[in-house]
């Protein structure tokens, strides 16, 4: 059997590992994106100067001949889901690849789509200009890397996990930062009020210009087509050469959208990750679960569940029925100094049926907050 | 609609341009005091008994004042920007520069004493040896030699750029104590307690030194100055070897060979402080993994046959051996390991291949440790492979060149013999992934793939 995945980040791969684990099918890996799977998490780093492409990436570049897992680097721009063929972009030229020419078409047995995310963009007036852009493949390091040469401010929209990564990263470089954050308090609509003020603190104690309760409004521009400042809600102007967008990310399908399979947000899959469509399933950040699990989101684009889906593709195209089941919500993520992590829900706002315990240590960086169901004594 | 233009906030910049007025002064007090080094090399001070002192000094606040320069203004946390830009930190030229300088240092001080100034035959020490005859005739009333001017610098390297250390890591507990242990063991045990017991006359000990690093235990010359040392060198000959048979056995079943090579060890220590900004240059392919099982152990065979044919002709006076002439192999491991390799190499290529290449492809006394906490020991670094991100910030930073990710990843605890349990990938991991341990619950199972339990029930107290 031949096996086509497309994506090569943590859900795709993970789906490879397994299936080789499982059995001697033929199993082919496709990127637009690098030659090699490297970790998403890990891409700050690189701007950072703490890793090099080659740190990022988990295993050799001779894991994948051993493991008998063809890679190829190109973009799909039809899935001829009847016929079962992939026909890729004769356009498209990698700036850097190893990995030899791409065929004009592919075609499987099965086929598991780990397509990941895109950036938001709410349609905000020069959203498109050069110089904007958000955080979330390589090219957008790499460009990120040209564009922030000699800058004197960035301007970064959004306060979430991207933002204050992104904002990190220009710290590293000494280049000034705003951050243009909606919520009154950063990421208030996760954080409960202590932990979400607590991280703001961090941000301020950075050095970063934290603007809360203030919206991007428009970006400016210059002749060249080039972003050169912006307007907040309010009506500040702030002049700047880059903006990063990183108001969260999108399932990466709109390109699928009339290719017949069927899809909401995301790629819709039932619990065995399979699609609409009979041998096709979707995996990660692209997949929309059709029946929401009590306590998770039926789209989570975060690395575990990437992994987790991964493997349940990976059994359930080897023929083993599994259900994809991640268990408890957990996660974890590093806020400039602060690690946090979380285990279950916690509600943002206080509520009936719940009791919380909330330490905070004197020096205001540490915490924890426990959360347990309140029981009546009789 | 107003038009405010907001200066860097940046109280915290990470890598302050090269402006500031502490950073110049630092900066021109630690290179005049190595300036002042070479100038006495060059024979270009002399007589005057405090210039190596100022010298001395003048390094010493140097790279202090630099150090809390760069680190104070800064909140806690790791520090790790631009490690890939920087020219010394990632093999540019200022990387070869060091090199080359301090592979050449220990030519001379192993093969050309003469050219660092020691005196040939009674005669008087010249250059830099020389200069360091005021420190020498002060602790122990005799001299300077070449190996006396290498443990001064060697134990200042170790002081200052600990303090340097800590002052990085200063967030971090784990790292604070084991660094304040290495300066402390390296000042009392390696340098001021052999110095002293010299000057008294006595027999002198590194006690923290042993078998098989220190391979010259077993030597006639060694043997016969401990027996006939009196009762101090009786003592340390069944010290030495209780150290290597019951001592460091027994620690590291309890601590994992950690206590010796990141708490104790000179080596390390110097790995540790000065090689800090080198760690992870470190080769961490499979390759590079096998390399060092071979090489290591095969120093370690090295060792231990060399050491039998030493004991062998020390018992019976004869030093032929089958074919094999046992001051001609002596002499061989001399040159080759305790000279060529664990210094030239250990420490001259630590800007280039990272400050453990000694300890991780070399050192017999590591191979023995290592053996041990492979197979018999509570050390390991657990995994909460759930949050694992897949990053790479431990296996990059490890300066043992371990795969730490290849485990972490899979939530498989981390059983190596290489390890030296610095604790810098539990330090550097974002997601509080890593965790040195010495618990004994699960410790049949602490090289299974899949296992979760980390706290017995009965260790769980609840307050109030």
């Amino acid at each position: 059997m031949k096996i086509v995945i497309l994506g090569n980040g943590i859900s795709g791969v993970t789906a490879a590992r397994f299936v080789r684990k499982m059995s001697n099918h033929e199993i082919i890996v496709i990127s637009k994106e690098t030659d090699y799977f490297f970790s998403r998490t890990a891409l700050m780093y690189l701007y950072m100067g703490h890793m090099r492409l080659k740190d990022v990436q988990p295993y050799e570049t001779a894991f994948w001949q051993k493991n008998r897992i063809q890679l190829i680097r190109g973009e799909v721009s039809t899935i001829d889901f009847h016929e079962k063929i992939l026909h890729f972009d004769p356009k498209f030229r990698a700036q850097e690849t190893i990995l030899g020419a791409t065929p004009s078409s592919v075609s499987y047995d099965k086929l598991v789509l780990a397509l990941g995310s895109a950036t938001n963009k709410f349609g905000w007036p020069g959203q498109d200009l050069d110089r904007v852009q958000g955080l979330y493949s390589y090219q957008d390091v790499e460009s990120m890397e040209k564009t922030s040469q000699d800058i004197s401010r960035a301007v970064i929209v959004g306060g979430g996990l991207i933002g204050i990564e992104m904002a990190e990263m220009f710290h590293s470089r000494h280049i000034p930062v705003t951050m243009l954050v909606r919520e009154s308090n950063y990421w208030d609509m996760v954080l409960p009020p202590e932990e979400s003020k607590m991280v703001g603190r961090q941000i301020v104690e950075h050095g970063i210009d934290l603007r809360l309760a203030t919206g991007l409004k428009e970006i400016k521009g210059n002749d060249q087509g080039q972003a050169t400042g912006v307007i907040t809600n309010p009506g500040d102007q702030i002049d700047c050469e880059f903006v990063g967008l990183t108001a969260g990310v999108h399932p990466n399908i709109r390109w699928l959208k009339e290719s017949g399979i069927e899809t909401d947000r995301g790629i819709l899959v039932d619990e065995y990750l399979q699609s609409s469509i009979k041998d096709v399933y979707a995996s990660g950040d692209c997949a929309q679960m059709r029946t929401t699990r009590a306590g998770r989101r039926n789209i989570e684009a975060v690395w575990y569940t990437g992994r987790m889906m991964g493997e349940v593709v990976a059994h359930n195209l080897c023929g083993n029925q599994v259900a994809y089941d991640p268990g408890i919500w957990f996660n974890s993520a590093k806020f400039f100094d602060i690690e946090y992590q979380v285990y279950g829900q916690v509600p943002v706002e206080s509520s009936e049926k719940l009791e919380t315990i909330y330490w905070e240590g004197d020096d205001g960086e540490k915490s924890i907050r426990l959360i347990f169901e309140k029981i009546q004594k009789e | 609609m107003t038009d405010q233009v907001y200066p860097s906030m940046s109280i915290a910049d990470p890598h302050p341009p090269f402006v500031d007025g502490m950073q110049k002064l630092s900066t021109a007090l630690g290179l005049t005091g190595l300036l002042m080094l070479i100038l006495a090399w060059l024979n270009q001070f002399s007589g005057d008994s405090t210039l190596v002192w100022i010298s001395l000094l003048l390094i010493t606040s140097g790279t202090i004042l630099y150090a809390w320069r760069q680190y104070m203004p800064l909140p806690e946390g790791i520090k790790n920007n631009g490690v890939w830009f920087g020219r010394l930190t990632s093999r540019g030229w200022l990387a070869w520069a060091t090199g080359l300088v301090i592979t050449f240092f220990y030519v001379c001080l192993y093969w050309y004493p003469g050219l660092v100034g020691l005196g040939a035959e009674g005669q008087s020490n010249t250059g830099l040896v020389a200069f360091f005859d005021p420190i020498s005739m002060a602790i122990k009333d005799k001299p300077a030699s070449q190996w006396f001017v290498y443990g001064v610098l060697y134990t200042l390297a170790i002081l200052i750029f600990g303090v340097k250390f800590i002052l990085k890591y200063r967030h971090n507990q784990y790292q604070i104590l084991r660094t304040l242990s290495v300066m402390f063991f390296q000042l009392c045990f390696a340098f001021a307690i052999p110095e002293l017991l010299d000057r008294l006359n006595q027999p002198s000990m590194d006690f923290k030194n042993m078998w098989p690093l220190n391979y010259y235990f077993f030597f006639d010359w060694n043997l016969d100055k401990l027996l006939s040392g009196g009762n101090l060198g009786l003592f340390m000959l069944v010290w030495g070897i209780a150290m290597i048979l019951i001592i460091s056995p027994i620690l590291t079943y309890f601590y994992g060979k950690r206590w010796y090579c990141s708490w104790v060890c000179g080596c390390g220590g110097l790995a540790e402080t000065a090689g800090d900004p080198f760690r992870h240059l470190s080769d961490k392919s499979l390759k590079a993994w096998k390399i060092e099982r071979w090489l290591i152990h095969s120093v370690l065979v090295f060792a231990v046959i060399m050491t039998i044919m030493v004991i062998y002709t020390y018992l019976t006076g004869q030093s032929q051996i089958l074919f094999l002439n046992s001051y001609n192999i002596r002499e061989w491991y001399g040159f080759l390991i305790g000279a060529a390799f664990s210094g030239v190499v250990g420490v001259g290529f630590y800007p280039l291949m990272g400050s453990r290449v000694w300890c991780r492809f070399g050192c017999p006394m590591a191979a023995v440790l290592g053996l041990q906490q492979r197979f018999f020991s509570r050390f390991r670094i657990t995994t909460n492979g759930g949050q694992c991100i897949s990053c790479g910030n431990c296996s990059t930073y490890c300066e043992m060149g371990i795969d730490v990710r290849s485990y972490a990843q899979r939530g498989q605890n981390i059983v190596r013999a290489s390890c030296v349990g610095c604790g810098i990938c539990a330090a550097v991991c974002p997601r509080g992934v890593l965790r040195l341990e010495n618990g004994t619950v699960d410790i049949k199972e602490r090289t299974t793939a899949v296992r979760n339990i980390h706290v017995p029930v009965g260790e769980v107290k609840i307050l109030s």
